[in-house]
């Protein structure tokens, strides 16, 4: 089992909270049938894959991923990128992979002294200890590029991303709520007070939000208009464009999307390689056969 | 956000995304920090075939760091030249742009960048 990231930081009452589809997304990654597909997806001696999240909210699923790369891409040289519409989001995640991936590498860094420790136990020799930390240290995590506000994957290349991870707003609504103009840009609109979200114990100025505002911030994170989709069908619009030709996206729906005919549509897009495929490769909630939530893999099959 | 960033990135605005002109975005008033990262050569060895090298020449030379040669290393040359990857490193892994703004070659839309974090949001008569 790999550790959850901590997102004790994280300020909730404007950021959502990590729940059961974001664990849902750490359990599917976790499988071994989904680490080997993105092994043999992107082997070692193929480019760097980069790693988009789009909504990663407190950056639990995005912090995982980063920290865990080794295990999960079975390769530690992936970069990663997470682009919410919430710039408090941007910030509170980009502190959560941080701290993730710093416990990452020191309980590396610790394994490694550990078998050094037993080495120099067996051989009494100092100086081969050291070698092996340099040679064999294997390093576990990915970097992350940036969080960064925006628009779904509105700001990224087209061909850009091989793996794009979505957990959307997936919760039917009668409206979609829109971003209020001050919080487009809080830093500038609101009022700043003294306070501190990190562990560095420096105080530093935080844009203030009024009850009203974060109440729209952590709607924008569930509400999903019309059959929970209207947010995720932007989406899925955007994937052939930014998708690479290996990409591969990862979309977590409930049972009121109707996956299977989002299944079917993706199953019908047009395509310039192999076709696309889509499939069920997570699922939790299973009551007599009702899968509340679910993640679908989108991918091209290789022509 | 990592210089390197910049080479994944592109001008949110629609009908840019056409545009050769809108790649890659340029900083403006850019203020750099550095992170200490521990230099890992794997990885700039299996960034180098999606980078797009002529962008990240000319982001290299707009935040005042040593022009980048023409023509990109080839893995091999690379592995074997330590200041190239040191140098690489430093750019792509270790500097990020905290402050600033990033510029469309094709509409002028500034993105701000504030705390390290940029701003892709788009006025409404822009979206």
């Amino acid at each position: 089992m790999l550790p959850t990231p901590s997102t004790s930081h994280v300020p909730y009452s404007r950021v959502y909270e990590p729940a059961e589809d974001s664990f849902l997304l750490l359990d599917t990654f976790s499988q071994d049938s989904e680490t080997s597909f993105l092994s043999d997806r992107f082997p070692t001696s193929s480019p760097t894959p980069l790693l988009l999240e789009v909504g990663p909210g407190s950056g639990v699923v995005l912090a995982f991923l980063t920290a865990h790369a080794a295990t999960l891409f079975g390769r530690s040289d992936v970069l990663t990128l997470g682009v919410d519409v919430n710039w408090f989001a941007c910030e509170a995640a980009k502190e959560t992979v941080r701290r993730a991936v710093k416990e990452a590498e020191e309980e590396e860094e610790a394994a490694a002294e550990g078998e050094v420790g037993k080495r120099d136990g067996e051989n009494n020799g100092e100086a081969e200890g050291e070698g092996r930390t340099q040679n064999t240290r294997n390093r576990k995590s990915g970097r992350l590029l940036a969080t960064a506000q925006g628009d779904l994957a509105s700001p990224l290349r087209p061909g850009a991303v091989d793996v794009l991870v979505f957990n959307p707003p997936y919760v039917p609504t009668d409206e979609l709520p829109t971003l209020p103009k001050e919080l487009a840009d809080p830093a500038a609109a609101t009022p700043a007070v003294a306070t501190t979200n990190d562990d560095s114990g420096k105080r530093k100025p935080v844009p203030k939000t009024t009850y009203a505002q974060d109440s729209t911030l952590l709607a924008l994170a569930y509400a999903g208009g019309r059959d929970g989709m209207e947010v995720t069908d932007r989406l899925l619009a955007a994937v052939p464009d930014i998708l690479s030709q290996r990409g591969v996206a990862y979309v977590l729906l409930c049972a009121q999307n109707r996956p299977e005919e989002v299944k079917a549509r993706v199953r019908a897009w047009e395509s310039d390689g192999g076709r696309w495929m889509a499939e069920t490769v997570g699922s939790s909630g299973n009551k007599a056969g009702w899968e509340r939530l679910q993640i679908v893999r989108i991918w091209r099959a290789v022509a | 956000m990592k210089v390197l960033t910049l080479n994944f990135l592109t001008c949110a605005v629609k009908s840019c995304r056409t545009s050769a002109d809108s790649f890659p975005l340029h900083p403006k008033d850019a203020e750099l920090v550095s992170d200490d990262v521990e230099l890992n050569p794997q990885l700039l060895v299996n960034l180098l075939p999606r980078i797009d090298w002529n962008a990240l020449r000319t982001t290299a030379t707009e935040l005042g760091f040593p022009t980048l040669p023409e023509q990109p290393p080839t893995p091999e040359e690379l592995q074997a030249d330590e200041k190239m990857l040191q140098d690489l490193h430093k750019l792509l892994m270790e500097t990020q742009i905290s402050e600033g703004k990033l510029v469309c070659g094709a509409c002028g839309h500034e993105y701000a960048v504030r705390e390290g974090i940029a701003n892709f949001l788009l006025p409404s008569h822009l979206v």
